[in-house]
């Protein structure tokens, strides 16, 4: 037989629910069925490997990697952290890939039709591979808050996009980053959203003097946790 | 330490997950049966959806999975890492060009039929969901503990994609249903 270890579930305590009545796009895109539980098999605890091949030292470095040979206009960030499981283990060798609007707070996509102007000089992507310790680091600028039509008077705050896979199928995860002492974070839905007080602090990024270059950019830090495994029985019986 | 929070990838993830295309598995020289797998997402109101993002994840035509943890004895493909991703377009379509996977290893030593892992994002989901492929001509679905466990057929129907023919191709069409009547079951996987 097989021996499939599987991963701890799903918190729901940590993850918004799929509808929440303040973001309307929810409304009508969220499951309202009771999810069907499942035993985790190869097909949940295998996943893809990807990225080793394709990134390029550049790609994390979205003041430069528009193709352009110009640099993008704003405030230079690094943004460094670490993706950690649940039980403090690094994920080395992960891919994560990040997008986010330009400083005047505006996306290079055709959707995006806010009236701020675009920087030839920034797409607004990047990716990078964690390292063996789960480290990874980009180069940035900060994003500009932008208006959206969710309610009245409605502004995103300033937030990166990031998408990481984990070594499994059910380590999935997409989230937002958001910079501190930002005053249109109580003011957001999406990231009020997240049931507990500490599951929104933790999508908050802190200000990292340690990261920060002299003369040059601005560093924050951000530590992702993904799924961990779950104990196997010898370690449950061991406590 | 807390698992970190999930979020929506809004409307623009284009940007940043999709400006190349991911949806072509397979390449001539990928062993197995070649096969489309097309379909549209819909919201509670059955209309399409535009902005969600569909992701795949399958075993090979022997029934393997591209991945450490998967140590059984059968080959691996070279061609084929099993995995992709499609944008739906102004239609809520998405596709993939694949093959149709072997099976797999299930729970308590069962085989389970084949069938194709899928994550569904989209502009309004704050969380992924997680569903599954499985092929409506395939007999082993009578057996699969995962299909068999939802228990209202109607239901189990929203996990199978069924076979059409076109211009010779093997299609297999499976729409998304967010939310609704038909309602695709979701996993808490």
């Amino acid at each position: 037989m097989i021996e499939v270890k599987e991963y701890k579930p799903r918190d729901w305590k940590s993850h918004p629910p799929y509808r929440y009545e303040g973001y309307a796009s929810s409304v009508k895109r969220a499951p309202l069925k009771r999810l069907l539980r499942m035993k985790q098999t190869l097909s949940e605890t295998t996943g893809p490997i990807l990225g080793h091949e394709a990134v390029q030292p550049g790609d994390a470095d979205l003041t430069r990697n528009a193709g352009t040979a110009g640099e993008a206009m704003g405030e230079r960030i690094i943004v460094v952290g670490r993706v950690l499981d649940e039980d403090e283990r690094p994920v080395p060798n992960t891919l994560i890939e990040i997008w986010q609007a330009n400083a005047a707070g505006r996306y290079h996509h055709e959707v995006d039709q806010h009236n701020a102007p675009l920087d030839p000089n920034f797409i607004g992507a990047g990716r990078c591979m964690t390292n063996e310790k789960g480290e990874y680091r980009f180069v940035t600028i900060k994003p500009g808050a932008y208006p959206w039509l969710n309610h009245p008077n409605a502004w995103r705050p300033a937030h990166i996009h990031l998408s990481l896979f984990g070594p499994s199928f059910v380590t999935r995860l997409v989230t937002q980053m958001f910079f501190p002492s930002d005053p249109l974070i109580p003011l957001d839905p999406i990231l009020s959203s997240v049931p507990s007080k500490s599951g929104r602090q933790r999508l908050i990024s802190s200000y990292a003097h340690d990261v920060t270059e002299p003369e040059w950019a601005l560093g924050y830090r951000f530590d992702v946790v993904l799924r961990g495994r779950q104990q196997t029985p010898f370690e449950e019986n061991g406590r | 330490m807390k698992q970190t929070p999930s979020q929506t990838v809004g409307p623009f993830f284009s940007l940043g997950l999709t400006r190349r295309t991911m949806n072509a598995l397979a390449t001539d020289s990928t062993q197995g049966e070649k096969i489309r797998i097309e379909g549209q997402v819909f919201d509670g109101d059955g209309k399409p959806v535009p902005d969600a993002m569909i992701e795949i994840w399958q075993a090979n035509a022997y029934g393997r999975y591209n991945h450490p943890d998967d140590k059984q004895e059968k080959p691996l493909d070279p061609s084929f890492t099993g995995w992709g991703r499609c944008e739906t377009d102004k239609n809520g379509v998405f596709f993939f060009e694949t093959i149709k996977p072997g099976t797999v290893p299930g729970a308590g030593g069962s085989v389970q039929a084949p069938h194709v892992n899928v994550t569904v994002f989209a502009r309004g989901m704050l969380v992924h969901a997680y569903t599954r492929i499985y092929f409506g001509d395939e007999p082993a679905n009578d057996t699969d503990t995962v299909l068999l466990s939802v228990k209202n057929k109607a239901r189990r129907r929203t996990l199978v994609a069924n076979r059409e023919g076109r211009n010779g191709k093997n299609l297999y069409r499976f729409n998304v249903r967010l939310q609704g009547e038909n309602e695709t079951v979701f996993f808490d996987a």
